[in-house]
């Protein structure tokens, strides 16, 4: 194959064949040089034609390999850069003004502060956490069972990964693991009221407070019951102890009812107690009187409550807040302020277990007895960890650190798949404003290829320094 | 070396994706031999259509391009383009190989696709076939610059609100036919502990939608136009006046499920779910005719029965419009195979096909409407079918950075407006700054 290349010379066609692996079988018209370069005298080395050979052949072994290079990292780089100074279809040079767009334009400053918060945050995290399950886990028995469970996030795609967080970071407790537990708990100490979710008839006598408390605007007397109406509560919320609510009263002293004044299936009066609509059991209700509390009580079955010794008039009614509580909705994993957090947490689940498993690596290359010689010394624990077991894995750990960060700035999928569309913005990336300028719907590829541009150039220190501490480690 | 390799590749992703240009290339198959064009055999040639439709609605058109394989011979390929069809067929032009046939929703990409020379005019049997079966209105829909490009294959009836007739019989409140009365229901069932409506502000597509409808009735068809070709600014007072509608409705307290943020997190699919699904959390749902197929998919109610809709009310008076949208096939190539697919999908053969499978409305007006499988799609094509006034998705005909996909300035704009719906003239000179930026760039 590589010979048919060659130029016609008895010499260098000799010079080839003593690449063959059977140099036994050549031609026996060998000339000299070839059976000095045979028998690795240096001399023969430095001489002129011998190193043209190593040369070319160097050349030929590295072609494929330079080409693929070639056309797969040189040309896209160099287009890229081209296409990075043209307008959005590269159709008309314009200079540096996707460089200006690119730090003038609002966007793209929220994705690269965001980066910048991903590359601060995310590798340390990752590296700690990795370091702390590394240092425990070699201490337990069925090490490998547990480091093979954190490991297992790896082992799926980051596309599915993002999908799955999506439905743990959903909004609805229902749906949401994140927020079924956030609701559980919370609930535990605060459980909502049964009444969540009514406010008042419009029309009616009633306001809302701050508090979540419904009070009378005027005042009300004694002389006949006050109608408080309420709606809004859904019916399968409606206690089973409500009777139907009492319509007139003939009692004594400051009274009234509060009623949810809705006829299922429309039909009733607002304000007026129809004939199938229903007390409100068990509500809380005080009297007040110049602001003060004069008089508790709670409704009964049929809505009805009544303050007995309470007459005459200049009153107010108050329905006590705690009556309305809210449940607890959740946290909105995925809005605005938290959206990118809660991605960085499902970054976190995914490569803590790579981390903890090269860093146990690390730990495992340290030589024993200087831990050993150190707790002989009588250091603590603590101390062994601090002063001989990190030291020892720093190499380590800087690679797995210097991995993240480059794997950080070009975070991408999990943000697209996680961050819903209404937070994209907020949690957007550098490589993510690169896609969706140049595909999502802004086909501007000047913009775009600038953005990658930006890319690689904060990704080259990173590469640089990987670089650097492969090639000491090899040394 | 390889590590080099792997992170600058990686880094340029772009870079890979536009440069190696070959390489998204599918097997092209050359207009073969027989050069009798409008001959129906095809066997042996290849004919690649590129959709959104995944899923279903795949299945459902695999059954159309059986049909026209077995009749022609010719070996069909589906490519789904998802979510990013134009990414999907941006790509492939750059790389020098698009599918023969695609069925595009945004006639805004039609008409830049069409300008750039990308696609291919529709003539011969296909034009033809296009004049027999379309109204005149659907034939100018498809048109740029007075040149017949886009067949509507299928199409959306995008004036619809949908509802759960439990919900409403419990509150006992009647579709309503004003903006007055779809105030008055959505307060009353509020009242009856019944969350009104389910707005799915995850997605902003669903938000321009609401915008649309609003403002067709509001200003009228032929301000529509304007404003979707840019001839009108976003400052006007129409827009304004649509807006403050729209944002006080959305205000409305114990209206919209979830209240703002919880709507923003709600996407489409979700809400038809939360609206029709075992335990309704919402009373109403408005988005189009396919919410019906979606509701069907999920299989909880059943639509005619307990899940109706009912026209979008008439604002001050308005008259019935409909707000229309639709996948329009596009030939991308002239080869014989691709003219006849062409021809195939404006025939009323290939819409019945997909019609018998519900969730698809056609505007052919030969299709017999007995196909449809029931009366609520019957109910939805007819009107479809005849009307007179039709106005394309306003968002589908702006240029895509403005109306056309994720990370669009009127989608994104429209979720900041329901996430604080009161600055109706704030949002409007945010969308008519994002306009000028958008629009200026074409």
């Amino acid at each position: 194959m590589t010979r048919t290349s060659e130029p016609v010379d008895g010499e260098r066609t000799a010079a080839t064949t003593t690449a063959d692996p059977q140099p036994a079988e050549a031609p026996a018209a060998r000339s000299e040089t070839a059976a000095a370069d045979r028998s690795g005298v240096p001399g023969a080395a430095r001489g002129g034609r011998p190193r043209w050979e190593g040369r070319t052949i160097a050349v030929l072994f590295l072609a494929p390999a330079l080409l693929t290079l070639a056309a797969l990292v040189v040309y896209p780089i160099l287009y890229t850069i081209w296409l990075s100074l043209h307008n959005a279809d590269g159709s008309r040079f314009v200079g540096l003004d996707n460089y200006v767009t690119m730090f003038t334009a609002a966007d793209v400053r929220k994705a690269i502060t965001n980066n910048v918060i991903w590359v601060v945050v995310a590798p340390s995290l990752v590296t700690i956490i990795g370091l702390i399950l590394a240092v425990l886990t070699e201490r337990v028995r069925m090490a490998t069972a547990f480091k093979t469970i954190l490991f297992m996030p790896m082992a799926i795609s980051f596309l599915a990964a993002g999908v799955t967080f999506r439905m743990v970071y959903d909004e609805s407790p229902d749906r949401g693991a994140a927020n079924a537990f956030a609701v559980a708990v919370h609930d535990m100490f605060r459980s909502p009221s049964p009444y969540h979710g009514t406010s008042v008839r419009e029309g009616s006598l009633l306001v809302a407070d701050a508090d979540g408390a419904l009070r009378t605007a005027g005042n009300v007397d004694a002389n006949q019951p006050v109608l408080l109406p309420l709606v809004g509560l859904p019916e399968d919320r409606i206690p089973s102890a409500a009777a139907p609510a009492a319509a007139t009263d003939a009692g004594q002293g400051l009274r009234g009812v509060v009623w949810l004044d809705f006829t299922r299936g429309g039909g009733g009066t607002a304000g007026v107690v129809d004939p199938t609509e229903r007390g409100l059991p068990a509500m809380a209700v005080e009297a007040l009187r110049d602001g003060a509390v004069v008089g508790r009580t709670t409704t009964a079955a049929d809505g009805r409550f009544s303050f007995p010794d309470l007459t005459g008039d200049g009153y107010q009614i108050r329905l006590a807040g705690s009556n309305f509580t809210e449940p607890f909705a959740g946290v909105t994993w995925l809005g605005p302020s938290l959206v990118t957090p809660a991605i960085i947490g499902a970054y976190i689940w995914i490569w803590a277990g790579f981390a903890m498993v090269l860093i146990s690596a690390g730990l495992a290359a340290i030589p024993r007895d200087a831990l050993e010689a150190a707790r002989m010394d009588g250091a603590t624990e603590w101390q062994v960890f601090r002063l001989v077991t990190a030291p020892l894995v720093r190499p380590v750990l800087t690679v797995v650190f210097v991995t993240l960060v480059i794997n950080v700035l070009k975070i991408f999928d999990l943000i697209l798949v996680i961050a819903p569309e209404s937070s994209q913005d907020d949690a957007n990336v550098v490589a993510l404003e690169m896609y969706r300028v140049s595909f999502g719907g802004g086909l501007d590829f000047g913009l775009g290829s600038a953005l990658g541009v930006l890319l690689f150039l904060l990704v080259l220190p990173a590469m640089l320094l990987r670089i650097r501490s492969m090639r000491k480690g090899v040394s | 070396m390889s590590r080099v390799l792997r992170s600058g590749a990686a880094a340029l992703a772009t870079a890979v994706a536009l440069g190696a240009a070959g390489c998204g290339g599918g097997t092209e198959v050359p207009g073969s031999g027989s050069a009798a064009g409008s001959s129906t055999s095809l066997s042996g040639q290849t004919v690649e259509v590129a959709a959104t439709w995944s899923g279903t609605e795949q299945a459902n058109f695999q059954a159309v391009l059986d049909a026209f394989a077995k009749k022609t011979g010719a070996t069909v390929k589906y490519t789904s383009g998802g979510d990013d069809m134009a990414a999907l067929i941006n790509s492939r032009l750059a790389g020098g190989a698009p599918p023969d046939v695609a069925l595009i929703a945004q006639p805004g990409v039609i008409a830049e696709f069409a300008r750039k020379g990308a696609i291919k005019p529709v003539t011969g049997a296909a034009a033809t076939a296009m004049d027999a079966n379309y109204s005149p209105a659907w034939k100018q829909l498809g048109m740029v610059d007075g040149q017949l490009y886009g067949i509507p294959f299928k199409v959306a009836n995008k004036s619809v609100v949908w509802y759960r007739t439990e919900q409403f019989a419990q509150a006992g409140v009647q579709p309503p036919t004003t903006w007055e009365e779809f105030v008055t229901v959505t307060r009353t069932l509020a009242d009856a502990g019944i969350n009104p409506m389910a707005v799915p502000g995850g997605d902003g597509w669903t938000l321009t939608d609401w915008f649309e409808n609003v403002y067709l009735r509001v200003a009228g068809p032929e301000k529509y136009a304007q404003l979707a070709a840019h001839k009108l600014p976003w400052t006007d007072p129409t827009v304004v006046e649509a807006l403050k509608i729209l944002g006080e409705y959305w205000a409305m307290p114990r209206t919209v499920q979830g209240g703002s943020s919880g709507a923003l997190q709600l996407g489409f699919t979700q809400s038809v779910a939360d609206v029709f699904g075992e335990k309704p959390k919402s009373a109403m749902l408005f988005e189009g005719d396919f919410v019906g197929a979606e509701i069907t998919k999920l299989g909880k109610v059943k639509v005619g029965e307990t899940a109706k809709f009912f026209d979008w009310p008439s604002i001050k008076g308005s008259g019935p419009a409909v707000v229309t949208a639709g996948d329009q096939a596009v030939a991308f190539k002239d080869t014989p195979g691709a003219v006849a697919l062409m021809e195939f999908l404006a025939s009323p053969e290939a819409a019945a096909q997909m019609a018998a499978k519900g969730g698809f409305l056609s505007a052919n007006k030969n299709l017999d409407l007995a196909q449809y499988p029931d009366d609520t799609i019957r109910a939805l094509a007819t009107s479809v079918v005849k009307a007179d006034l039709l106005q394309f998705d306003l968002s589908d005909l702006t240029p895509q950075a403005f109306g056309g996909g994720t990370s669009a300035s009127m989608w994104k704009l429209l979720q900041d407006f329901l996430a604080a719906p009161t600055d109706a003239a704030g949002i409007a000179q945010k969308l008519e700054d994002a306009a000028k930026r958008d629009f200026g760039s074409k």
